[in-house]
């Protein structure tokens, strides 16, 4: 198994951390990881996006031009990598701020409203796990339990206490994610 | 005990290794993208529990020589820096291959030339295995790969290092850098002691006692037949070092074709290997380790056997002279690279060998 | 009367000085009347007198003293120019219980290596810094200096240095005084035997305070001749720096410790 995945979208969605949780969820299971990101100026409020692989084999590039799955969080993401995804491949997004809706028909297209559900919330900071749930939902390729050990990884101990809320934005994820087209 | 895995940014887990390898200190100064170095290390602080030291220079030219004084009392020390910081740093490492210091450098490599990029290059090769700075002088240079190996180049660095009394250059580039993959972490080692100091490197300053002459470190001879000698030294040294050559050779038995690569160049040609083979093409990968020492005796060995070579560099063509040169001619050899912090895709790379190796 | 024999002088009771071990036999390489060999031997003396051979590390500049090492019976290092207090920064800080210094002269303390000098005092590295300021660059031929006075000449001022065109000498050591990791500053000459003594209670002050650590830098600058880029003779040149250098660059202590 080898799943290609871009997450794009803007800077400060937690679109590093959310590829980061992903690949250390993959190290939970024994897989092969990479995590790619975009770097430089553009992290600084621009678009921000993250190349993760999971493999049961030894990665090669990690960097690469067409993605199982793209996991589109803004218009300017969805411009430049709604062509990047591979025929039969993904796409999942959030149509919160989305003018031009994907148009191809060779892809699965799915839409998760995390904008929305994340400010309902209580701590209103839980929309790159919403997005994972919803991942997750429709590609289970890490276990729910590998993906606690992947947080509690990434995330400092001062915030483990945060691990719940995270749990739960990830379950009303999978909850939430309805097909486009 | 259960083997420990990290995810890490290839910068991360250099500072790490360097304080499981027993380092004793960093000097550097900041620049992208390889900032995540010190920034690491200065929020591990080593120095409170095994002694490291860490410290933030003014200057890269500062860093570097901080690194020379630390590297002339028998120390295990390092900088690191991306390639504008680095052309700063040559007087240094030229005074060190004078002097016979060992240290590792670390250059997270991005376009240039001038300010360039902040974006991957591999346009420093030259540079790097050159010389860099002013005299006769090579480096080691260690190429990684992928993030295990920017971690395991920290020991294997200092060990060469230590072995041929020359700094040890990491030439990585910003994909290395800023990547994260698993890593295996290895158990810390304890810095040197001082009598492990002194036993290791008697030639060090470590104050003179009464029981052998003074220790000078220096790279000036006045004299030029005395400058002579010490170059003539320093060439066998250099010839020594071929007996540490390490290259990767993958699918290289029944490939009509060779793609050469070094550092992340070769990971995206691992993948274009795969789909030049699905596509019926034999390509096998020669991937340098160490660019300096050169693997030219497993390059020359390929000469008679392939149709051609194609060298894939994140530059202008630059290691595919030493690649001709190595193969005397005697088997085709191209250049494909994209320059300016552009990562070749694949996709690209395949077409290349299409069209310059097999077609043209 | 009978000459004496130099069997029959050279005997123990008529011992009035001796050259202290840590100077090495080599002949220096220094012009005859330059100021370098005393500073180099007070600097021996006070190290020897100390017992602190085997926990020094020098550090050696790039100018006339890049040779230092070979005349002082110590480790040293010999550093690219201006970078001495770098390759100190180090030394000192990998080896906290060692006595390091460095010996500089004026183009590579005030001019190429302003940066590390300003920043590794800043810093309060623990070392001492010797600074040698004859106001010239004596090794590549006389060439004006960052502290060569006004109307000075040189080999590149050679009608004098003219301010307006080619800038102030610059005070670097009342500069570095005003820096907080600098502990202890001080301006001496060695042009006499009196002031000889002063220097040399001026270093031995020096690694006192080195001894106590990361108390901060301690700065010794030497005001110096340089009777062949100045074109004169030894005792010409030192009447001329005391009439034009001391007025400029006054002797004494700038920063003494609390």
């Amino acid at each position: 198994m080898t799943e290609e995945i871009i997450i794009a979208g803007f800077g400060g969605q937690g679109v590093l951390s959310m590829g980061k949780i992903l690949a250390y969820s993959g190290i939970m299971q024994d897989q092969e990881v990479s995590w790619m990101p975009s770097y430089g100026p553009e992290m600084r409020g621009g678009t921000a996006n993250v190349t993760v692989i999971l493999s049961d084999e030894r990665i090669s590039s990690p960097v690469i031009n067409e993605f199982d799955t793209a996991i589109i969080l803004n218009q300017q993401s969805m411009d430049k990598f709604e062509k990047s995804v591979k025929p039969g491949g993904l796409l999942l997004y959030d149509p919160n701020g989305i003018t031009k809706h994907p148009t191809r028909k060779d892809i699965q297209i799915y839409q998760v409203e995390a904008a929305e559900e994340s400010a309902k919330t209580e701590s209103g900071k839980t929309f790159n796990m919403i997005v994972l749930g919803a991942f997750l939902k429709l590609k289970p390729i890490v276990k729910m339990d590998n993906v606690i050990k992947g947080l509690k990884k990434s995330l400092p101990t001062r915030h483990h206490n945060l691990i719940p809320i995270n749990e739960q934005a990830i379950t009303k994820g999978m909850e939430v994610v309805k097909k486009y087209s | 005990m259960a083997k420990e895995l990290r995810l890490m940014k290839g910068n991360e887990a250099i500072a790490e290794a360097a304080i499981r390898a027993g380092a004793d200190g960093y000097f550097g100064y900041p620049i992208t993208p390889q900032s995540e170095v010190l920034e690491y290390l200065m929020a591990q602080k080593p120095y409170e529990r095994t002694g490291m030291v860490v410290l933030q220079a003014e200057s890269e030219v500062a860093a570097i020589n901080m690194v020379y004084g630390g590297a002339a009392c028998g120390k295990k020390v390092m900088t690191s820096s991306s390639s504008p910081g680095i052309s700063l740093k040559q007087e240094g490492i030229s005074y060190m291959a004078g002097a016979e210091l060992p240290c590792l450098i670390l250059n997270v490599v991005r376009g240039g030339p001038g300010l360039g990029t902040i974006q991957p290059s591999q346009s420093d090769y030259n540079q790097s295995v050159k010389g860099g700075g002013h005299g006769d002088y090579k480096l080691v240079v260690l190429a990684p790969a992928s993030v295990q190996e920017m971690y395991d180049f920290v020991e294997k660095g200092f060990a060469l290092s230590f072995k041929y009394r020359t700094p040890c250059l990491v030439l990585a580039d910003g994909i290395i850098g800023q990547m994260m993959e698993k890593v295996e972490l290895s158990d810390e080692k304890p810095r040197w002691t001082q009598e492990e100091v002194i036993k290791n490197s008697p030639w060090a300053t470590t104050g003179k006692t009464a029981n052998r002459e003074r220790n000078i470190i220096t790279s000036l001879n006045l004299e030029s037949s005395v400058q002579e000698e010490h170059n003539i030294h320093l060439q066998k040294k250099y010839k020594k070092m071929e007996e540490d050559v390490m290259c990767e050779e993958l699918n290289c038995d029944d490939a009509e074709y060779l793609f050469v690569a070094f550092g992340s160049a070769s990971r995206i040609c691992q993948k274009a290997m795969d789909v030049a083979r699905a596509k019926g093409i034999k390509v096998g990968l020669v991937r340098p380790i160490t660019l300096s020492p050169f693997p030219n005796k497993i390059l020359r060995k390929y000469a008679d056997k392939v149709k051609g070579m194609l060298s894939v560099e994140m530059n202008a063509g630059q290691m595919v002279e030493d690649i001709r040169l190595a193969t005397q001619f005697r088997t085709k050899v191209e250049h494909f690279g994209r320059m300016g912090g552009i990562i070749p895709t694949p996709s690209e790379v395949v077409q290349a060998l299409e069209q310059k190796i097999i077609g043209g | 009367m009978a000459e004496l024999t130099f069997d029959q002088i050279a005997k123990e009771e008529n011992l009035v000085y001796k050259k202290t071990s840590l100077l090495t036999d080599k002949a220096m390489s220094y012009c005859p009347g330059c100021g370098h060999g005393t500073a180099h031997r007070i600097l021996m003396e006070v190290i020897d007198e100390m017992g602190y051979q085997d926990k020094t590390i020098g550090v050696a500049p790039v100018g006339c003293s890049v040779l230092a090492y070979e005349f002082m019976n110590i480790d040293v290092q010999q550093a690219a120019h201006g970078r001495a207090p770098a390759l100190a920064t180090a030394i000192k800080r990998l080896n906290p219980n060692h006595f390091v210094f460095t010996y500089q002269g004026d183009g590579d303390l005030a001019a190429i290596g302003t940066a590390e000098t300003i920043h590794s005092i800043n810093r309060g590295e623990n070392f001492l810094i010797v600074f040698i300021n004859n106001g010239i660059y004596g090794m590549t031929g006389g060439q004006m200096a960052p502290t060569t006075l006004p109307n000075m000449k040189a080999s590149t001022c050679p009608y004098g240095r003219d301010t307006s065109i080619m800038g102030n000498p610059l005070k670097i050591t009342e500069l570095i005084a005003t820096l907080p990791g600098a502990y202890y500053v001080t301006r001496q000459s060695v042009h006499t035997p009196a002031a000889v003594r002063k220097a040399k209670k001026a270093l031995k002050n020096a690694f006192d305070y080195q001894l106590n650590r990361k108390l901060g830098t301690c700065f010794v600058e030497i005001v110096s001749n340089c009777n062949s880029g100045w074109k004169m003779t030894p005792v010409q040149a030192n009447k001329w720096m005391e009439e034009n250098m001391f007025p400029f660059y006054p002797l004494g202590d700038i920063k003494v410790p609390q």
